[in-house]
């Protein structure tokens, strides 16, 4: 087959079985997508900012667990889809992205929309390319694909100068799935030694706690670590990035650690005596303070990424490898007689009881019995309404922090947010990738008014698409993450953290027909809830008015250690 | 401490700027830095000299291995490898007649070379450690220099342990 470059991408990626391709288009780019109308496996998905692009790439990714797809031109657009790569970067997601470049020849000319964009990605990928040759460009495509998606997912760049997709140069092309990397070559199986060190450290515990994170959900892990901590009656929590990954309605599960983590969870890291960090990287909002984190465990740590392990914490045991295939040898070895475990021992029993104590405080209680709307209430009712397949996307801010409190999420990849790089305006767009890759499922996006205003414009693209997304605005008139921080660090000065002029919603969601709800009282919620979801075809744009200055509880405040977080005041519970 | 990594790198545009990058990405300092394509074009080797804690230097060296143009890599200073350093050194030297005698005793005692001379300058030559370097410009005033050229450290390890694919 002779393709030109443009038909080698549109060819590649239907042989590579590509869904979706979420982009905008440009002048060094219109020669692929003069090629892509020729693509029928592969549907475009036309954005309206090239950060939508990468979001939306990456909410796909998140929740199929396949690589996600973007296609943006030079200069500008590929500026504009810098946020969503580096997002991507930060919480690990498998994305491919193609940038146009300027031909070849003036690359360096300071050309009409040149940036260096090789150079200006470097530090936010995994990985990525310049082609210059169109007789390397079917090999990059499948280095690229390859690198975005196994070890430890990340984001490959691709950039592809314009007179490498010339419609009048066709080389031969053949499509190569896979392909061998001299210089990079992932660890997956962990060393056996230090799996059995690790499992015996774990059998004499004596307040034992699982710390799991994104990386289990990467793994896809989830089953192969239920049935170890449900074998060794463990109590399990997980960082933000883990959440689904083990179910929320078990008992054994604590709830989320860290910065907003539950007490339980917080306290039983501090008293721990062999913690199990599996597929976590130790972040600040998880340690709190290092030298008050963890300060009798004995630390086990899995992790596929050998730069992960005693990057910010020293750890004890060690294991490089993929997070299902080292749980799955835990299995097979507490299989032996000699891997006795003993959950029902004294010490498992006391450990159990101390926790029960703390769950007693019940860390998460508000007063539900206030007229004006509380997030938290929202958020419950969400979980109530909405069934265990429903996806939640946020953006970031304290909706986020309530969002991952309150939804009780029991299944890997329903639970979609930027973690890493805490982007505002993930939300939105990143629902529409979700939406896509599940096109009979909820998907509902937790948003504020801050944050929605970011991506607003993908309005137009769910228009387009008829994505039937429930978007749920937690709408407190504030930058309330900001305002939170003010209120307690500033003596209250809030410095830019109101929101004046927040435009209509209602009206806003209508003009590009979709449906717009407003509600202001703790009694409409529920009903008006049920009322959107019903709307099984159209986007529901939901304006929960909400109580303006509620507070992210439990917190920990920075440089403090888990022992040392704050509870809501009694005044606000009653 | 300081440490000497020798990596093997693709020959690829851009490699070189990927180790830089994650230097002044993390904060980490580069003494020096050679590289150059060795005798299978395809890979270059880098010498780095950096200097950090245990633990700066785990992960300097882990992190070196994430990037992907890596594709090995040996830090010369762990215990199990003994090793040898070497740098090269042009220096450009005033020659006033008066001077001359004095460059080339110490040129000889120095095992350096004369490499380049003309009315009132002399280039010397000297490979060694970078303290037999500087000792060499030590002896002189820095009146008397007119430009120093260093290669940077380049390092192998000692005995049959070698670096390649
Ligand atoms: C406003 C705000 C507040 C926040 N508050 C909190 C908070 O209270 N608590 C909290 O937990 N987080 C909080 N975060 C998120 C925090 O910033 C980090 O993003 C998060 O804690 C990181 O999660 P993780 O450790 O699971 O790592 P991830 O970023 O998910 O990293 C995954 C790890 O798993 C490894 N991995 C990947 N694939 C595999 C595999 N196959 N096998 C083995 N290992 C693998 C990777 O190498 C990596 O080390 C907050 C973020 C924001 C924006
Ligand atoms: C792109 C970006 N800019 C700034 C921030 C800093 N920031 C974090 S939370 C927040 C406020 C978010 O406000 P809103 O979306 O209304 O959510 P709320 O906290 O009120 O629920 C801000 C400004 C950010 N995370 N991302
Ligand atoms: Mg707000």
């Amino acid at each position: 087959m002779e393709l030109s470059g443009g038909e080698i991408i549109a060819q590649f990626l239907h042989d590579e079985g590509v869904e979706y391709l979420f982009g905008y288009p440009g002048g060094a780019v219109l020669q692929i997508y003069d090629a892509l109308l020729r693509a029928d496996k592969t549907k475009h998905i036309l954005v309206r900012h090239e950060q939508a692009a990468t979001h939306a790439a990456d909410g796909y990714a998140r929740s199929t667990g396949k690589t996600g797809v973007a296609l943006v031109t030079s200069g500008p657009g590929m500026t504009n889809a810098v946020t969503g790569i580096a997002t991507a970067y930060l919480d690990s997601i498998p994305l491919v992205v193609l940038t146009g470049q300027v031909p070849t020849g003036v690359i360096g000319s300071d050309a009409f929309q040149e940036v260096d964009s090789v150079g200006i990605s470097r530090p936010c990928v995994k990985h990525n390319f310049l082609v210059k040759d169109i007789n390397d460009l079917a090999e990059t495509l499948t280095k690229a694909f390859y690198l975005a998606s196994s070890g430890r997912p990340g984001p490959v760049v691709v950039d592809i100068p314009k007179d490498v997709t010339d419609p009048n140069i066709k080389i031969p092309y053949t499509y190569q799935q896979s392909i061998e990397m001299r210089s990079y070559n992932p660890v997956t199986k962990g060393h056996p030694f230090q799996i059995k060190k690790a499992l015996e450290l774990m059998l004499q515990a004596k307040k034992p706690v699982f710390y799991t994170g994104g990386g289990v959900v990467l793994g896809n892990a989830s089953e192969t670590l239920r049935t170890l901590v449900k074998t060794l009656n463990f109590p399990i929590t997980s960082t933000l990035m883990g959440l689904g990954a083990y179910p929320s309605s078990d008992e054994q599960f604590l709830g989320m650690l860290g910065m907003h983590g539950t007490y339980e969870a917080n306290m039983a890291m501090h008293d721990t005596d062999v913690l199990i960090a599996v597929g976590a990287r130790f972040d600040d909002r998880v340690t709190g303070h290092l030298e008050h984190f963890c300060p009798t465990a004995k630390i086990i740590h899995i992790d596929i990424d050998p730069s992960s392990i005693s990057k910010t914490v020293q750890v004890d045991i060690p294991i490089v490898g993929d997070v299902d295939d080292v749980l799955t040898s835990m299995l097979e070895l507490l299989k032996d007689s000699d891997n006795k475990v003993t959950n029902d021992s004294d010490a498992m029993k006391a450990w159990w009881k101390q926790i029960k104590q703390w769950r007693k405080k019940n860390c998460l209680r508000y007063n539900k019995k206030t007229k004006t709307i509380k997030p938290q209430y929202v958020i419950e009712k969400l979980n109530e309404i909405t069934d265990d397949d429903a996806y939640i996307t946020s953006d970031v801010g304290q909706h986020q922090m309530f969002a991952a409190q309150y939804y009780k999420f029991e299944k890997p990849r329903h639970w979609i947010n930027s973690g890493g790089l805490g982007t505002m305006g993930f939300g939105l767009p990143a629902a529409m990738g979700v939406q896509l890759a599940h096109l009979d499922k909820t998907v509902a996006c937790v948003t504020g008014e801050g944050s929605i205003q970011m991506n607003i414009q993908e309005l137009a693209t769910c228009m387009q698409y008829q994505l039937p997304i429930k978007i749920i605005n937690l709408n407190n008139r504030y930058l309330g993450m900001v305002r939170q921080w003010q209120e307690f660090f500033y003596e209250g000065r809030y410095a830019m953290s109101y929101m004046d002029s927040i435009p209509d919603f209602v009206k806003l969601a209508e003009s590009y027909r979709h449906v717009g709800m407003k509600v202001e009282q703790t009694s409409d919620v529920e009903d008006a809830l049920r009322e959107a979801f019903a709307m099984k075809d159209k986007l529901v744009f939901i304006d929960f008015i909400s109580n303006r200055e509620e507070n992210v509880y439990p917190m920990i405040a920075e440089g403090k250690g888990h022992h040392e977080m704050e509870l809501a005041p009694d005044s606000e519970l009653l | 401490m300081r440490h000497i990594i020798s990596i093997l790198l693709e020959n690829e545009s851009g490699a070189l700027s990927r180790v830089a990058g994650l230097f002044s990405a993390r904060a980490y300092n580069i003494e020096s830095l050679t590289v150059a394509p060795t005798e299978d074009p395809s890979m270059s080797r880098m010498t780095l000299v950096t200097s950090g804690s245990a633990e700066i230097i785990e992960q300097i060296t882990k992190q070196l291995n994430k990037l992907i143009d890596v594709v090995k890599l040996n830090d010369l200073n762990v215990s199990c490898v003994q090793h040898i350093e070497r740098e090269m050194m042009l220096i450009k030297l005033k020659a006033p007649a008066s001077a001359r005698e004095e460059i080339m005793r110490l040129t000889d005692i120095f095992r350096a070379n004369i490499i380049d001379v003309n009315g009132d300058t002399y280039t010397v030559e000297l490979t060694g450690t970078t303290e037999k370097l500087n000792a060499f410009i030590n002896v002189f005033d820095c009146d008397s220099i007119l430009e120093t050229v260093r290669s940077g450290v380049m390092g192998i390890a000692r005995g049959s342990s070698s670096l390649h694919v």
